[in-house]
């Protein structure tokens, strides 16, 4: 079995009294994506840096490529791309002048790079704009730029602090084509995301609260070991059913959503048809009560409670 | 009179030879929560200052609270609240220094004020807090601090835009029930957002592309409204290699991972389904399930809408 790409144990930082990361530990395997998700303030960016070799742990360690972080940064920074959020691009430059900076900035080829621009370009849907200035680009298109510009070399490891941040979902899906071909070539890409659906697209993930590791896990994995099931209630007067629930046995929570409730409950098999009597009892309207897959909001929300953590 | 809290018809915005807003008709009733979707640029944005009186239509119809926004502007703005992703609150000011500033602001009638300062500690949970500088509050508080702010003045009509994001899903989820309960007492709430998770709590969806209306409905209504196609959900090894095996097969129209699995989008699902786990092992990867499937809204998103960027 080959080394894993990433490898960070009891990795520590602390910031002016504040815990950002508290011995964190995990692994990515060669040629997955890993994810680290967790809502702002969870200590992903800080991970993300000290794993780039940008930023000194207060303790603990951190393999990235076969490298030390600690003890040989530069060795670490030649084989990884990071991207962190705001990448540096040239706003007075085209889509094509970013592209070429940074080829010189990581000594590629021009033949290399021609070939690999072309071929991030029309994945990302955006060959047409190569003569576009970069600060007339969208959002999403930036996003795309700075992707395709951190990838113009061949690194082994691809750090990604909340690429898709204000991203919408078609440009979602192009950059994580993209991302997904990389794999395919053995790069592997560690991605952090504030997103619990995007938890969904990744090999492994680590879910994050508050610099702590909640759990590490597939995705599925961590939806199986949810503790409860999540039962849907669909009907044109959610407030009602949120009301004639919230108290009923087995219900742990009961939340509005936009046709429906959505419940957490202790056992969906026996509290399905329980759920289906009290609103017919209570003259509550439904059309459908069943149970669905919980969702990663549902995991985060269930293991920030069973780590023992209150929230605000 | 109808219970509609905002009307829009034939609504048109142009900027210069753009037309950034064309010919969109909907009404939200009073008490709803409207989401509205849509690819960066457009045009929710646009839609939005409209309807907040802060742009005026090039042409229609709009209508908020009862109220005409090209006639009566300024009393269209006194009756909505808008809070934006990056709150925006004093960081310098405490939690009540805040509140006062937007009281303020609002113009909230002074007789009123502090019985609607202790409403909005109450209702955010911040009794206790009401003295911390806001830059000392963690995401949660801030942001039902900024909701409170901008509810302050009672506005029959809210817009939120993209209030939840980056939000621990705890607070996440007390924001949505007090924007539900606000919603049952009467306050029409908009929603604009990219996140489909947001989206879920939306009674409704408008689904804006290049300027146009292309779906408005519940979620429920959405997800199962036809695409033109059936969704697969596709499990086999190797994934990368074996959505650009799809992408090139016949009879796709788009293939995306999720999670350990693939979505893929086709025309007609019996060929597909006979076909695929065969186009699939020509390059020497198994399919090791195949199957419909309903869609998630992201699929209806991405389908619904252009592929350009």
């Amino acid at each position: 079995m080959a080394d894993p790409a990433v490898a960070a144990g009891g990795l520590t930082k602390r910031f002016a009294g504040t815990l950002a990361v508290d011995r964190l530990g995990f692994t990515a395997a060669t040629g997955e994506v890993f994810g680290l998700v967790g809502p702002d303030g969870a200590g992903k960016t800080t991970t993300l840096r000290m794993l780039a070799g940008v930023m000194t742990p207060d303790a603990g360690s951190a393999t990235v490529a076969g490298h030390d972080v600690v003890r040989d940064p530069e060795a670490v920074k030649s084989r990884i791309s990071y991207m962190p959020q705001g990448f540096g691009l040239y706003e007075d430059l085209t889509v094509d002048e970013n592209i070429r900076f940074y080829a010189d900035v990581f000594g590629v080829a021009r033949a290399a790079r021609d070939e690999r621009a072309e071929r991030l370009l029309a994945a990302s849907g955006m060959a047409r704009f190569r003569d576009r200035l970069a600060g007339q680009l969208s959002g999403g298109m930036k996003k795309k730029l700075g992707l395709t510009c951190a990838l113009i070399h061949t690194p082994r490891v691809l750090l990604l602090d909340e690429p898709t941040t204000g991203v919408d979902p078609v440009s979602r899906r192009d950059f994580w084509r993209i991302l997904y071909d990389l794999v395919a070539e053995g790069v592997t890409v560690v991605v952090s995301t504030a997103y619990l659906d995007e938890a969904e697209r990744c090999h492994h993930l680590a879910l994050l609260h508050e610099g702590r590791l909640l759990h590490c896990d597939t995705p599925a994995r961590l939806k199986a070991g949810m503790p409860g099931a999540v039962v849907r209630v669909t009907s044109p007067a959610p407030d009602a059913v949120r009301d004639a629930l919230r108290q009923a046995p087995g219900v742990t929570s009961a939340l509005v959503v936009g046709d429906g409730v959505h419940l957490v409950v202790d056992d969906a098999a026996r509290r399905v048809p329980e759920v289906r009597a009290r609103l017919a009892a209570a003259a509550v309207p439904c059309a459908e009560v069943a149970a669905v897959a919980p969702t990663f909001e549902d995991v985060f929300v269930a293991a920030v409670a069973t780590s023992g953590e209150a929230g605000p | 009179m109808s219970d509609a809290a905002v009307v829009v018809e034939d609504l048109v915005k142009r900027f210069g030879t753009f037309t950034a807003v064309d010919r969109v008709s909907f009404d939200a009733r009073r008490g709803e929560v409207l989401g509205f979707l849509g690819p960066n640029g457009a045009g929710k944005s646009t839609i939005i200052r409209i309807l907040c009186a802060l742009l005026r239509p090039t042409s229609g119809r709009v209508r908020v609270a009862g109220l005409d926004v090209t006639r009566a502007p300024e009393a269209v703005r006194a009756r909505i609240g808008y809070m934006s992703q990056r709150f925006s609150l004093y960081d310098d000011l405490t939690a009540i220094e805040n509140l006062r500033l937007f009281g303020g602001l609002y113009a909230v009638p002074a007789g009123d004020l502090d019985a609607r300062i202790r409403w909005a500690v109450e209702m955010g949970g911040l009794s206790g807090r009401e003295h911390e500088l806001v830059g000392t509050l963690a995401g949660g508080w801030k942001q039902r601090l900024a909701l409170g702010c901008a509810v302050l003045h009672r506005p029959p009509i809210l817009f939120l835009d993209e209030p939840t994001s980056g939000v621990d899903p705890l607070s996440r989820r007390q924001f949505w029930d007090l924007i539900h309960h606000m919603a049952a007492s009467g306050v029409t709430v908009f929603v604009s957002t990219h996140y489909m998770d947001e989206a879920e709590y939306c009674n409704r969806l408008a689904l804006i592309d290049r300027g146009r209306l292309v779906a408005l409905g519940t979620p429920g209504e959405l997800r199962s409204a036809p695409l033109g196609g059936t969704l697969l959900l596709v499990e086999c090894e190797r994934l990368g290699e074996a959505l650009a095996v799809l992408a090139q097969t016949p009879g796709v129209r788009e293939a995306a991972v999720f999670g350990d699995a693939l979505h893929v989008m086709v025309p007609d699902a019996e060929t597909a389904l006979r076909e695929l786990p065969g186009a699939l092992a020509a390059h020497g990867l198994r399919c090791e399930r195949i199957e419909a499937i309903a869609p998630t809204l992201e699929d209806v998103f991405v389908h619904r809408v252009g592929t350009a960027p």
